[in-house]
């Protein structure tokens, strides 16, 4: 079982942050990834896999300023 | 008793503050119509009421009309602080990325609230569609944002040091641009780039604080722009989803209220208090 910003979510187990974050719509240039506390840059999200327990935060940004 | 009277440690034997006038307006020779343009400031309150001095007290008064010593400039420009915040305040080092809507009003705020060092960093030049938000005049068309904010502090207070690195921010330099910044208020107009910095400074400097502003477009409701703590080193304001696009402006108010939040944010984090925390609750 793994939680994304406070929701459980089913068959993330496995996947690559980068898999999960696609499957999910999220707008990649515009979000920062935490996992279990400690964001994940950028570049290590095509080799970081999602395991049980992992609390996942998406911080998703909106423009303006 | 020793009390702090417009900056100066001063011994008096008043016991309050009717006393206290009685014996300056005496030392300065004042008239009754002098007198009358003075106003005092008892421990960040003004006030006319009769309060009591007590040991330590910070007490500041001033002569309408009359431009003040240099060396007593400093000690009014505080006068209305809340005690000890300005000198907790005058030992901080924040840096402002981004001089627009939310940077500008911040570091306007940052400048009044007398944060010692601010690092203002901006790589554009003021133009006319910016003034509708930004804390910029006529005169600073066609200037750095940097300069013009620069010259601008120096209007409001001259008592901090304001360093400026005109550059765009990216993730080759960002690491070194903010390698003397405790806080770093992120102040970006595009979602793209503020996630970098979030990146950046979460993922390798983790002793920094980071403050952004995501979401305040519009004219939506004031009361849905919060301030919300990630971890104890991130917080962002706004309202997560007001974006800016075609049919969704940028105006004064909102992006000043989540400027405000940020700059709030600054000097919680300073005094050692998370978002919420209320046992500063005294009058704040």
């Amino acid at each position: 079982m793994i939680r994304v910003n406070g929701e459980t979510i089913d068959g993330a187990e496995g996947m690559t942050v980068a898999d999960f974050l696609k499957s999910h719509g999220y707008p990649d240039r515009m979000i920062a990834v935490e996992c279990n506390g400690m964001i994940i840059p950028r570049k290590e999200w095509g080799e970081t896999c999602l395991k049980d327990g992992d609390s996942v935060e998406v911080v998703r940004f909106v423009g303006g300023g | 008793m020793e009390i702090l009277l417009n900056g100066h440690r001063t011994e008096t034997d008043a016991a309050d503050m009717v006393q206290l006038k009685r014996q300056v307006y005496g030392d300065f020779g004042l008239d009754a119509d002098a007198c009358k343009k003075c106003i005092w400031i008892v421990e960040g309150f003004q006030t006319d009421e009769n309060l009591p001095l007590r040991e330590g007290m910070t007490v500041n008064w001033i002569q309408k009309g009359i431009f003040p010593p240099k060396e007593e400039m400093e000690s009014m420009l505080c006068a209305r602080h809340t005690p000890h915040v300005y000198e907790k305040a005058k030992k901080a080092r924040v840096a402002v990325a981004g001089l627009g809507g939310l940077g500008s009003n911040i570091a306007v705020m940052l400048a009044r609230t007398g944060i010692g060092h601010l690092h203002l960093i901006d790589f554009d030049v003021v133009e006319p569609s910016n003034l509708n938000r930004q804390q910029y005049f006529i005169e600073h068309l066609g200037m750095y944002k940097t300069e013009a904010m620069k010259a601008l502090l120096s209007h409001i207070n001259p008592y901090i040091e304001v360093t400026i690195d005109t550059v765009r921010i990216d993730e080759s330099n960002c690491l070194q641009l903010f390698a003397e910044d405790e806080i770093i208020c992120e102040a970006f107009d595009k979602a793209d780039a503020k996630a970098m910095l979030t990146e950046q400074i979460l993922c390798y400097c983790p002793d920094k604080t980071l403050i952004c502003g995501s979401g305040m477009a519009g004219y939506g409701p004031s009361n849905t722009i919060v301030t919300k703590k990630l971890n104890h080193y991130f917080y962002i304001c706004g309202d997560g989803i007001s974006g800016a696009g075609p049919g969704h402006g940028l105006m004064a108010p909102r992006v000043t209220v989540c400027a405000a939040h940020q700059a709030n944010m600054v000097l919680r984090c300073i005094l050692g208090l998370d978002a919420e925390d209320k046992e500063d609750s005294n009058a704040e």
